[in-house]
């Protein structure tokens, strides 16, 4: 799983720049993600973790600009030299599907309940690559059989007559059938119980590696972060605080908030972070952890910026955003 | 619902039929056969529906078949003002030609002014309701604006004079109706389509770089036909009516012999004064009871929709 040492330093294939994503409501103005910076390379697996509200679907929701139209959204999304957020959306449906596939939360609902299972996989290859139905058809019950859903008449069926982990299996193979060369799983494990969900991100790295494409991981599932992924972004209200290869992050995590979620973990004691999460409306200045931080000083009044931080034992870079380093 | 059509109110006459049916199934309740089992276990508005469907499909035999059924040819003429016997057994009017024929006859003009009519109504009242439920925003504004302005012209009026300046004829009154009677079909649509298109596998369809109108016609429509459905048929009753309405008036198609254009004749020519009753009641039971099994099918079709919503 670990390409340690392996990975090119070449240029990202997708590179989120201060990206800022901000929603008026009723009750004010929602700061959703601020100033997000991430690298995915090209056959990585990155996943981004952190709690529920962070900001990490709405991080994933605007690479495709697929989020609401009250949203304000700041920064540059650089894909094949282009701009993802300045296109327009007949541009950005040649992009969707095609090079970036998004499968969501929640398959059930994710799926038309009238339509049949290797009718909704087979449509992207008809409407983007012209194909005809019978051979798309074809496609698409091959693809359902390299995910384990070749047999009981699972192509045949409505959503409604799958489980969970089989629409999540069909939305999976909807997404990957145009062989795109990003796919972004937004919460694939959610709904789903635990054995299910790892099954489900195991088949998604390897379809990952067999396309040999790049998998962008939204979960609040650590253990399967750090299991599937090769590095990880943690995010806290809305912003990147720590990224780093996987390993190393859950053996030495730096960032504050960082420990203190790793903490959490039935394994590792199982101590919940004191305090409630930071109100989005209005997030408190200067460093978003630093009311439930053990290690705040003076300084944390202020915003810290992103710090490149070499650790000496693993040899790779790593990024925080916290005063003490 | 009753926005449709001011001279119908479909409520009034579904719990008439509700009512009369219910009566007398409590006299003879204690059937034993197993039809008897059967009916008595199926809800009031199935069988209420079950009633309208086998009227609905007779009318429409009727009308594909008329020239089979049809005993001679409504045009030609045999002693007038025949009361009801075997030879014509509905008598015949002024001209003397055969009430029956012309009654069966009649039923292709009024069910296709019907149709058209509703059909084209729910087209139009589809695409924009889909339009503006979809796009909501800028789209939306204009095209319920739009509706707010058809929805204010009087139709019934608007139809008369527009039928009084323009040539009369069948199909010209059934596309002044559809053009004017989409707006409900185009408000039931729209609230729909607001809903559907927030769901998840429409932002999943979006996701997938499919284009608005492939998921406006594979993903949102279909999801939104049981809705549409029921509209059309009730379209068709309004329409019809409407259709009886102005041919009554006299500013029909004095070509075709439709239903509405019967009556008129009997009226005009002395029917009622003169009490040749089966002149003008034939078409005019004719007239509500396809109406009535078109009302019973399209609340049945409605009510089930609101009773999922309602587990849902």
């Amino acid at each position: 799983m670990s390409r340690l040492g392996a990975a090119p330093i070449d240029d990202p294939l997708l590179r989120v720049e201060g990206l800022s994503v901000s929603f008026d409501t009723a009750m004010g103005r929602v700061r959703a993600a601020q100033d997000v910076c991430l690298d995915l390379l090209k056959g990585e697996t990155l996943a981004i973790v952190g709690e529920t509200g962070c900001g990490k679907s709405v991080v994933a929701n605007s690479i495709l600009q697929l989020i609401p139209g009250n949203a304000s959204v700041q920064g540059r999304v650089i894909f094949s030299g282009r701009d993802l957020l300045s296109l327009s959306e007949r541009e950005m449906a040649e992009i969707r599907g095609r090079e970036i596939a998004i499968v969501f939360q929640n398959p059930s609902l994710a799926l038309n309940p009238i339509i049949k299972a290797e009718e909704q996989i087979a449509e992207p290859l008809q409407i983007h690559s012209h194909l005809p139905r019978s051979l798309s058809i074809q496609m698409a019950k091959d693809m359902l059989r390299r995910l384990g859903l070749g047999v009981g008449g699972v192509a045949e069926s409505f959503p409604f007559q799958l489980s969970g982990g089989m629409n999540q299996r069909v939305m999976i193979a909807a997404a990957m059938i145009l062989s795109p060369r990003i796919i972004i799983a937004d919460e694939p494990s959610k709904g789903l119980d635990r054995l299910l969900a790892r099954q489900v991100a195991e088949e998604l790295s390897g379809l990952r590696d067999k396309m040999d494409a790049s998998l962008l991981l939204i979960t609040h599932d650590l253990l399967l972060a750090r299991d599937i992924s090769d590095r990880i972004s943690v995010m806290y209200s809305g912003e990147v605080v720590e990224t780093g290869e996987s390993q190393a992050v859950f053996d030495h995590p730096l960032h504050p908030y960082t420990k203190a979620l790793l903490d959490c973990l039935p394994q590792r004691g199982f101590h919940p972070i004191p305090g409630a999460s930071p109100s989005m409306i209005d997030p408190p200045g200067g460093c978003k952890f630093y009311p439930r931080c053990r290690y705040k000083h003076d300084k944390c009044m202020q915003r810290p910026d992103m710090t490149e931080k070499r650790c000496p034992n693993e040899g790779m870079d790593r990024e925080v955003r916290c005063w003490l380093y | 619902m009753s926005e449709i059509n001011p001279g119908l109110d479909t409520d009034a006459i579904a719990m008439a039929i509700h009512e009369g049916e219910e009566s007398k199934c409590k006299k003879d309740g204690e059937g034993r056969t197993a039809l008897a089992r059967f009916i008595k276990k199926t809800s009031w508005a199935a069988k209420a529906s079950g009633l309208g469907l086998a009227l609905f499909s007779s009318f429409l035999a009727m009308a594909a078949l008329s020239s089979l059924l049809a005993p001679y040819d409504p045009w030609i003429r045999f002693e007038p003002y025949l009361w009801p016997g075997e030879e014509h057994l509905l008598g015949t009017n002024d001209l003397g030609q055969d009430i029956l024929s012309e009654l069966i006859y009649g039923s292709r003009v009024s069910l296709i002014v019907g149709f058209g009519a509703a059909l084209m109504a729910t087209i139009i009242g589809t695409a924009v309701g889909l339009f503006s439920g979809y796009f909501k925003g800028t789209v939306d504004e204009i095209l319920m604006g739009l509706t707010d302005i058809f929805l204010m012209i009087p139709q019934i009026p608007l139809i008369i004079v527009l039928a009084a300046f323009l040539r009369p004829s069948f199909w010209m009154v059934a596309l002044l109706m559809g053009s004017l009677w989409w707006t409900s079909t185009a408000r039931v649509v729209r609230s729909k389509a607001l809903q559907v298109s927030e769901m998840g596998y429409v932002r999943a369809k979006r996701a997938l770089g499919f284009s608005s109108l492939h998921i406006m016609l594979s993903d949102v429509l279909p999801n939104i036909c049981h809705v549409v459905m029921p509209k059309f048929l009730l379209s068709i009753a309004s329409a019809m009516i409407a259709e009886a309405s102005i041919s009554f008036l006299g500013l029909g198609d004095p070509a075709t012999k439709s239903w509405g254009m019967m009556i008129n004749f009997a009226f005009s020519r002395g029917g009622f004064i003169n009490g040749y009753w089966w002149w003008y009641l034939a078409p005019g039971l004719c007239i509500t009871l396809f109406v009535m099994s078109v009302v019973l099918v399209g609340h049945f079709l409605e009510e089930k929709e609101i009773s999922t919503l309602r587990l849902e």
